[in-house]
């Protein structure tokens, strides 16, 4: 009887295609597998790559031997625009350039110009200033962890993620009107003062928000799963994140304490309280522990700043940088033409330069700024901390498995806007 | 800032401070990747934060007219260091510094890209937020705010309003 396991004739392809079945003519099992390197793009819409990112990927096997990352063409034109309108008006596009904490770029730009005038704002303000940054930096490092928790298989602690975040919208939408795009900083303080009681639930919303966040910590922090995917893997160290210029709390994540807040303390930071978290080997899992424990430390900055707020002005009274109360305009000539001359001309901001850097939520925010005198910006450069950590990826990722790429690229946490400018 | 120009007083043009308090240096093209690397190696200026350009063509002062600005942090004395360089039109062409700081590769290709401006002994010299086809460099003062250079054929909309202001419209 004839050998059932082996075929009558096996098959025999004419011209076989190196391509596809090279080792066609070889028996199943003796077959080598396929050492050819296999190209694979990551993006632009993968899931797991945030905004228009295409990472082109070099594999051998389930190794990356090259990868190089292309940031995509999202870019918009910020510093374009910004020369082409008021002081004022650049205050919205700001907003957009990272989209999950807009206000600490909103006031991070304040800061810079508020420094090239020589301004010094009123207390109240700087507090207020304090406040909503922090808000935003839970808001910014919930969005981080949830995600992170979700690509790597984990819904529930986004979905926990999402309500403390939807939370926090809810009193930023008090605070300034907008739920995303805040707009809330004018040039020497604040567009308005903090609404009736919205102190009080601001504590009551932490207590909440803090819970969810303990929620989170205790489903991804111990989580197998989640931890064995995270640790050891997308290292860094110490002295190549500096090298990259990586700020925040990815460079905390290697062992560096440098936090602009302690650093170089601006508004009233230095009356606060809180801790900074160093990480110790540089890992993803650093950098994950690193958001959840700034998250508590923000917290307790809220909490203080609100029980020391004062009351007093949230604006300078200056009608050369602030507009004049309303009555002032409609009844006093002199508060016309300050309206006029602000509306239509822009502050007028002394000729000169400046570098000015403030921490937000994913590391320094540096502004460099040149005015020619005029109401109009003549440069505005932004040092998107998003940048230079992004493109020290391929630097971590190479030699790794394509999968440590997907925890790598969460905590780094990129945001398109920033980065493409 | 002492000690580089100590070190090279040929390289240091100028120095002087800004209003806000930060010292600046002025620093000859050719010296640029010494200083760098003395920066970084005897002074402890380790954190690279950034670089980009100016284009001086609307300024009072505009020869030469390039200037590229360098901002790099010290991690141990929390001090800022600002440097800048002044590229020619005719001729703008620097040394490369990414050989000294590895995280200058893409800042150095973010000035290329919107200024024009090569970097001499740069690994890989590309544009990297515009596409590979674009012409021109968008950040010059003189590349007009509404060109537009659409890789696909944009869809015929009348009325829309495009990008802010109105003026400086070509």
């Amino acid at each position: 009887m004839a050998d059932t396991h082996k075929p009558v004739s096996p098959p025999t392809p004419e011209a076989p295609n190196p391509d596809t079945d090279a080792y066609a003519h070889e028996a199943e099992l003796e077959a080598h597998l396929q050492t050819k390197r296999m190209y694979v793009n990551m993006g632009p819409s993968h899931p797991a790559t945030h905004g228009t990112v295409r990472l082109k990927v070099e594999l051998e096997g389930e190794n990356i031997a090259e990868i190089d990352c292309e940031i995509g063409f999202l870019h918009r034109g910020f510093q374009k625009s910004c020369e082409n309108v008021t002081w004022t008006q650049c205050l919205p596009y700001t907003d957009r350039l990272n989209y999950v904490s807009a206000m600490m770029n909103n006031f991070g730009f304040l800061n810079a110009v508020e420094k090239l005038i020589g301004l010094e704002i009123p207390e109240r303000a700087q507090y207020i200033r304090v406040i909503g940054s922090e808000l935003h930096r839970i808001h910014d490092h919930l969005t981080c962890v949830g995600a992170t928790g979700m690509e790597l298989g984990g819904f529930a602690p986004f979905l926990f993620a999402v309500e403390a975040r939807e939370l926090i919208m809810d009193r930023v939408a008090e605070l300034t009107g907008a739920r995303l795009t805040t707009n809330f900083g004018r040039i020497g303080g604040m567009n308005r003062d903090l609404p009736e009681g919205w102190s009080e639930k601001v504590i009551k919303t932490l207590d909440k928000v803090m819970e969810l966040v303990n929620e989170v910590d205790g489903l991804l922090s111990r989580n197998r799963i989640f931890v064995d995917r995270t640790k050891d893997t997308g290292i860094i160290t110490a002295a190549d994140a500096i090298d990259y210029g990586w700020t925040g709390p990815c460079l905390r994540a290697c062992g560096i304490d440098y936090d602009i807040r302690k650093a170089k303390p601006y508004w009233v930071y230095d009356r606060m309280d809180f801790d900074v978290p160093v990480g110790e080997k540089g890992d993803n899992y650093d950098r994950y522990l690193m958001r959840i424990e700034e998250m508590k430390q923000s917290d307790r900055i809220i909490r203080q700043a609100l029980k020391q707020i004062p009351a007093g002005p949230i604006i300078l009274d200056d009608w050369r940088i602030a507009l004049p109360p309303k009555p002032e305009v409609y009844g006093t000539i002199e508060g016309v033409i300050s309206h006029f001359k602000l509306v239509m001309e822009g502050v007028q901001v002394p000729a000169g330069e400046v570098y000015d850097a403030t921490e937000a939520a994913n590391g320094e925010l540096g502004w460099y700024m040149v005015s020619d005198g005029s109401g109009r910006p003549y440069k505005v450069h932004v040092r998107a901390p998003g940048y230079p950590i992004l493109s020290a990826v391929p630097h971590i990722i190479k030699g790794k498995l394509l999968a440590d790429l997907i925890p790598t690229f969460d905590t780094i946490n990129m945001i398109g806007g920033e980065v493409e400018q | 800032m002492d000690r580089v120009t100590a070190q090279f007083p040929e390289a240091v043009a100028e120095r002087y401070l800004d209003r806000t308090g930060g010292a600046w240096a002025v620093i000859h093209a050719e010296h640029l990747p010494k200083v760098a690397a003395f920066l970084k190696d005897e002074l402890d200026f380790k954190l690279f934060t950034s670089i980009d350009a100016v284009d001086r063509l609307h300024l009072a002062e505009n020869d030469p007219r390039f200037e590229v600005v360098y901002f790099i942090y010290s991690l141990s004395r929390h001090e800022h260091v600002r440097l800048k360089v002044r590229v020619s039109e005719a001729r703008p062409e620097l040394p490369s510094i990414t050989p000294v700081f590895r995280g200058a590769d893409w800042w150095e290709r973010f000035v290329w890209d919107f200024y024009g401006i090569r970097f001499s002994g740069h690994p890989d010299l590309r544009r990297v937020l515009l596409y590979e086809e674009f012409q021109g460099h968008p950040l010059r003062k003189d590349y007009a705010l509404r060109d537009r250079q659409p890789l696909i054929p944009e869809r015929p909309i009348k009325d829309i309003f495009r990008g802010p202001g109105t003026s400086g419209v070509s």
